[in-house]
């Protein structure tokens, strides 16, 4: 028993209909760690990250975010379902990032990036604004604060979502395939900010992604998700280069370049 | 006809008519914003107001209301005892904006409701309330599809503003129809009040399409 | 009285239910008006779209303008000028013929557009295939695109109707005997203005509700793709 995750999942149960999407997974995380989730669609990668977004509930199981109930709060002895007002204390640890950006269309960089610090933080403008510079400046973009979404390329969207979601503080960043919707020349921007983070900042990380060759410099930990459970999971090394399951072979080998 | 004699009182009325225009206009832009929201609220009673409003100022005529207020209301303020009479200004705006605000609350109501799932999904990841995210995210993407239909009640506005003669306000209508009881000259002056009533139908047009033009700027593309 | 019918003032209960026929007679009227009108807008409209359709920019443009024209200025001041005018050249309708004009001519304009509006919706690839197998531009009109613009247009003219309805208290200011304005008689000889109102209100509601649900109805069983042809 770890007392040092920062991440528990256990026995969570997901459905959508009739179909199961995560079954019974049991999956942690610890503080500080950068962690990979791999596997093919509809294996349940996206939905472990957007349930701990709460943007899906659960149907079976708790998961603990930093030592606490995510879906649940304690009433008396019981874990009871989660009111909105423990969710919104909950998704304080949490920051997304997801494919299609999902910037706010009508707001420029700056405000984009304030907005929610000023509004939900309650920070007032000269901190949010200093705060802003900090974040577009660590994603490169400090020269298109005042450009409106419509007028970047989806690289430098991407970027400016980061910057967003950072600008929150969160304990944890989720990346729910952050380069799968740019084109080609676009993603090696994105992932350097992404691999930058990893390096300077003392944070969790959860990524889920097709990039495998960026997976294996940044990751502490890989796991390879099919059919809603793990599969396998271990250091990028072991997982990548010399997997011990067929089917994590069987995964893999679309990726690998024959040299 | 002449035409100087006539000029002031149909330009004074001309006035009127486009005071009456602006304040029913954006009075009723309240009004759908109000009933919009309103009716996609949780809260019961909020919900209950906006669908009540909407589906009596959609199903009635317009005259039929106008003249409600105006002629029923005083007696309904006499059986409970309140003095509800009210000046023909404020009966005529008050239809006018509750007609156009039920239109217009659809129109607002379908926006907020077009607004992609993905900004909803954002704007949760971030800790937005749920009031914050639909005022300061969700309906700021939305008026810019508001505005075509917006100016098209606009100008449905301006054309039902000549029903308030009909409760005796001063508009260009009424002092038209004054003009022609004197003069009984109806094909002059009703083929002036015709070109008058389009001219103005115009310009509240092109405003209305500069205004269009403006709030949208964000969807510009790249530059 | 009116119509030869008395009504009861004793209490408002007796007064609504003795002013009920009454009302009635109205509605039948405003139902009476609201046809003719539609079907006057309906045949202009089309002659409208036509014109407005043709090759010739001498013809196209003034059909523009003139719908531009008659979308823009009040329903009120088009019946006054059809009411007063067309009698000094001559031409003296009944009050009612002259109302369910003015509505006609009104909403030709707003039909017109939706004529257009149907018949552009019918893919181009559908008239290029006519034309591929050789079909008359008559044929082509008639059996592959109008079949196929009917079930987007229908819907929208019902919509119309419905607009129309509520536009027929227009024209008690000719004196047109319809809805609203029996109601306004009866409140100016009783000064109980309330209560006539008020049912003439929900019986418009009733009436909207109706035919909402008529159009709607016709909405979803008419074909998407087109009236099939067999």
């Amino acid at each position: 028993m770890n007392d040092n995750s920062i991440i528990k999942f256990d026995g969570v149960v997901k459905r959508f209909g009739n179909v199961t999407i995560l079954d019974s997974l049991n999956f942690n995380v610890q503080k500080g760690e950068k962690v990979t989730i791999i596997g093919p669609s509809g294996s349940g990668k996206s939905t472990v990250l957007r349930i701990l977004m709460t943007l899906e509930t659960i149907n079976d199981g708790v998961i603990h975010v930093a030592g606490k109930p995510l879906w649940h709060e304690q009433k008396d002895d019981k874990l009871v379902p989660a009111g909105e007002a423990h969710l919104r204390a909950m998704r304080k640890e949490m920051g997304m990032v997801f494919q299609q950006f999902n910037l706010f269309p009508h707001m420029t960089v700056r405000r984009n990036v304030t907005e929610a610090p000023m509004q939900v933080l309650k920070l007032s403008r000269e901190k949010a604004a200093k705060r802003a510079e900090k974040y577009l400046d660590l994603v490169g973009l400090s020269s298109h604060a005042d450009k409106f979404p419509s007028q970047l390329s989806g690289g430098q969207q991407q970027r400016v979502a980061i910057a967003r979601a950072l600008a929150m503080h969160p304990n944890i960043m989720l990346f729910d395939e952050p380069t799968s919707a740019l084109d080609p020349e676009l993603v090696g921007e994105v992932l350097n900010v992404i691999r930058r983070l990893a390096g300077e900042h003392d944070l969790t990380m959860l990524l889920v992604t097709h990039e495998m060759q960026f997976a294996k410099q940044i990751s502490d930990r890989v796991c390879f998700f099919d059919k809603g459970r793990i599969v396998e999971e271990g250091p990028p090394d072991q997982i990548m280069v010399a997997p011990k399951e067929d089917r994590t072979r069987e995964f893999l080998k679309a990726f690998i370049n024959p040299e | 006809m002449d035409w100087h004699i006539y000029s002031t009182p149909l330009l004074q009325g001309a006035w009127v008519t486009v005071q009456l225009t602006i304040y029913s206009t954006v009075l009723g832009a309240i009004f759908s914003f109000a009933f919009g929201v309103g009716k996609l609220s949780h809260n019961w009673i909020a919900k209950g107001i906006s669908v009540f409003f909407i589906e009596v100022f959609r199903g009635t005529s317009l005259l039929v209301q106008l003249f409600w207020l105006y002629f029923a209301l005083p007696i309904f303020g006499q059986a409970i005892g309140i003095d509800l009479r009210l000046p023909p200004v404020v009966a005529g705006t008050l239809a006018l904006s509750l007609n156009i605000g039920a239109y217009g609350a659809e129109v607002v109501r379908g926006a907020i409701q077009a607004v992609p799932i993905t900004q909803h999904e954002a704007a949760r990841s971030l800790n937005f309330t749920p009031g914050q995210a639909l005022w300061r995210i969700f309906i700021p993407q939305a008026i810019p599809e508001m505005m075509p239909t917006f100016g098209n009640l606009a100008v449905q506005n301006l054309k039902d503003t000549a029903l308030v003669s009909l409760i005796s306000l001063g508009d260009l209508a009424f002092r038209a129809e004054q003009i022609r009881n004197f003069t009984q000259d109806s094909t002059t002056v009703y083929t002036l009040l015709l070109l008058m009533y389009f001219g103005m139908a115009l310009v509240l047009t092109a405003i209305m399409q500069l205004l269009e033009r403006s709030v949208g700027r964000w969807r510009a593309g790249r530059s | 009285m009116l119509f030869g019918i008395h009504w009861d003032t004793s209490t408002s209960w007796t007064f609504a239910v003795s002013i009920f026929p009454i009302l009635l007679r109205g509605l039948i009227v405003t139902i009476e008006a609201t046809i003719v009108g539609f079907l006057v807008a309906a045949v202009l409209g089309l002659i409208l779209a036509a014109l407005k359709g043709a090759r010739s920019r001498l013809v196209s443009w003034p059909a523009r303008v003139v719908t531009e024209f008659l979308r823009d200025t009040p329903l009120l001041i088009q019946l006054f000028f059809l009411y007063y005018v067309l009698p000094e050249y001559g031409l003296v309708l009944p009050a009612f013929l002259t109302g369910a004009l003015a509505l006609g001519v009104q909403y030709s304009a707003y039909m017109s557009e939706v004529y257009r509006a149907g018949l552009e919706s019918v893919a181009r690839g559908q008239t290029e295939a006519a034309h591929a197998l050789d079909l008359s531009a008559l044929r082509t009109f008639c059996i592959i695109i109008l079949p196929q613009a009917i079930p987007r247009i229908i819907p929208a003219l019902g919509n119309y109707l419905v607009s129309i309805m509520k536009d027929v208290p227009v024209l008690s200011v000719v004196s047109v005997l319809e809805m609203l304005n029996v109601a306004k008689i009866i409140g100016d000889r009783t000064f109980d203005y309330m209560i006539p109102l008020s049912m003439v209100g929900g019986l418009y509601m009733i009436l909207t509700l109706v035919a909402s649900a008529g159009v709607r109805y016709l909405d979803t069983h008419l074909p998407k793709q087109g009236l099939p042809l067999r």
